[in-house]
């Protein structure tokens, strides 16, 4: 391989670098990873589960006599983001899942980030405290008070180092503003508002204000019976705080552009693949029906997930994705028991490398593809236990269709439908990847020569 | 003329036949699932992505429980054994008596993430911290 040349000459090569979690063995349903999030650095790592908690890690520094090791990411702080609540007035019960979390850019010492489960958006602050005060007047060393008559000096109380702590304290409590269940939040590039979307509405908040939102899209019909699509996803544009996107459950995108109106019921662009009528089954609707959307890097394109292919528009063009990627198309066949089993529900997320030029999303038996979209190659790799060594390289897998089947492929109908990979993360300027299986997590490096 | 239409018509139809035989082929996998759903479930509606699906992803999380209709099945019931929650205990009120067995425990999750590690202490050595920044109180 020539030094200098980027991974279009050469297909990167995968290696396992850490794992996260237990064996199955003593894992329950409150481990399950529900959402994974680099911040914009890449220094942090965020994970929430169904639980309701946050783990974050942080990437310790490069050492120099470790060259092969590039830094490895180890807790830095872990807290109880949401419990679980009971609304009695409408009898509901509300999950303490995390479903997403979006961190704020860094602006000083300390970090923020969003977390949501269904009903509930709570901003906190992480941060550090390695000094601690001594010496108070009133107070005893162990915070006993002291009688004022015994103290007979004054002296001034001093900064002292102490064990380095880290601490995550909930700022803003935004509560109240959803009836319906929170798919997304988005931070805007104001970095002063963020939006968080159910399946009807979508409500515009400012930071600093938690008992007020806006609403800036509502699809709820008058008549309820009239219902006919939801709200999946959406997402502020990375450079233009006053576009966003949000994908429906009919696989259509609606663009939005808040100068335009308070309410933006009408979109500014409609993103929509025509179906051929003939292709049309019980299926259609629900496998078209977009799980995750994500504006690229550079703002100029869209990335839509839904249950079969990965889908990258350009916002230019609004009658039909630029790109079209099969995730697992061999899935068509097994469409009835998928539907039995509730899988053809499952809602995968999908992401864009730093450059914009590989994304990458998750599918079935902890496997998750890659695809390239300057070489058009695309690789499926397994988030195992069994391929844990460090450094160990992923080998490709494949899945093998009909007929014969090579001695390492994996037949559709051995596929493991409970493990899946819905969440993956990828590390905002180099090629680390943070993948959710179920409640591990494993993080993958390319190959450092 | 129409020797000419005869012969283009047989090789459009081959033509058009070749184009249905692909789309049939490519279509086949998901209308023959969609006949095997509709074998097993013959009551499917005709309307598969429309309200009723979207009405139950609305609904969820709900869970009815009135202290009122149990006390009235608990006095009714004394000799016989309480009607335990079916699988659709979400789906209709009024049918059945949720018992506060049924609603399942809602308790915090007190322990620390796994993915935390059995005992979670901050490692001194191996946390970066930022030189000269001033820490905020």
């Amino acid at each position: 391989m020539i030094p200098g040349l980027g991974a279009l000459t050469q297909d990167t090569l995968w290696c396992f670098s850490q794992l996260k979690g237990t064996v199955e063995i003593g894992a329950t349903e409150a481990d399950i990873i529900s959402t994974v999030e680099f911040n914009h650095t890449g220094e942090l790592l965020a994970t929430g589960d169904k639980g309701g908690r946050v783990v974050i890690f942080q990437r310790e520094q490069e050492s120099k006599n470790q060259v092969h090791r590039r830094g490895e990411y180890n807790v830095y702080s872990t807290f109880q983001s949401h419990e679980p609540e009971f609304d009695y007035l409408k009898s509901l019960e509300i999950e303490e899942k995390i479903n997403k979390i979006r961190w704020l850019p860094q602006q000083n010492a300390a970090y923020f980030l969003l977390s949501t489960n269904d009903k509930t958006v709570k901003l906190w602050k992480v941060s550090e405290r390695d000094k601690r005060p001594e010496g108070y007047n009133l107070k005893d060393e162990e915070g006993r008070l002291r009688d004022p008559a015994t103290i007979t000096t004054l002296r001034v109380p001093v900064l002292r180092p102490m064990d380095l702590m880290v601490e995550a304290t909930p700022r803003r409590v935004f509560a109240n503003a959803h009836t319906y269940h929170i798919n997304s939040i988005s931070v805007n590039s104001d970095y002063e508002t963020y939006m968080s979307a159910d399946d009807l509405r979508i409500n515009l908040w400012n930071f600093e204000i938690t008992n007020q939102s806006f609403n800036i899209v509502d699809i709820k019909p008058a008549n309820m019976e009239e219902l006919t699509e939801v709200i999946t996803a959406a997402e502020f544009h990375p450079h233009h705080c006053n576009t966003f996107v949000y994908s429906s459950s009919k696989g259509t995108i609606r663009l939005c552009d808040m100068r335009a109106s308070a309410l933006c019921d009408r979109h500014t662009k409609f993103f929509e693949e025509p179906e051929d009528p003939s292709n049309r089954s019980f299926f259609s609707e629900i496998i078209s029906s977009i799980s995750d959307v994500k504006f690229s890097h550079s703002g100029r394109c869209i990335m839509t997930r839904d249950y079969l292919t990965v889908k990258v528009w350009d916002l230019n063009m609004e009658n039909r994705p630029v790109e079209t990627y099969q995730v697992h198309d061999y899935l068509r066949s097994k469409l009835c028991s998928l539907y039995e089993n509730d899988c053809i529900f499952d809602k995968f997320e999908c992401v864009w490398n730093g450059s914009d030029s590989v994304i990458m999303t998750g599918s079935y038996n902890n496997f998750f593809r890659m695809f390239d979209r300057n070489t058009k190659r695309d690789v499926t790799l397994e988030a195992s236990r069994e391929n844990s060594k460090p450094r160990a390289i992923l080998k490709p897998r494949k899945v093998c269709v009909g007929g014969k089947r090579r001695k390492d492929e994996i037949s559709v109908d051995s596929l493991d439908f409970s493990k899946k990979i819905l969440h993956t993360a990828w590390h905002p300027s180099e090629n680390i990847i943070a993948v959710a299986a179920t409640n591990n997590l494993y993080i993958f490096q390319d190959k450092v020569n | 003329m129409s020797q000419k239409q005869e012969e283009e018509n047989p090789t459009e139809e081959t033509g058009e036949e070749k184009q249905d035989t692909q789309e049939k082929e490519g279509v086949l996998p998901e209308k023959a699932e969609e006949a095997k759903l509709k074998a097993k479930y013959p009551s499917l509606g005709q309307k598969p992505g429309g309200s009723d699906f979207l009405m139950k992803r609305l609904q969820k999380g709900q869970k009815y429980f009135d202290s009122g209709d149990y006390n009235m099945a608990k006095a009714k019931m004394k000799n016989k054994q309480l009607p335990s929650a079916g699988p659709d205990k979400n789906l209709v009120t009024g049918d059945h008596i949720p018992t506060p067995q049924d609603l399942p425990q809602r308790k915090s999750s007190l322990v620390t993430s796994k993915l935390a590690g059995p005992s979670f202490r901050l490692d001194r050595k191996k946390l970066v911290r930022k030189e000269g920044e001033s820490r905020m109180p």
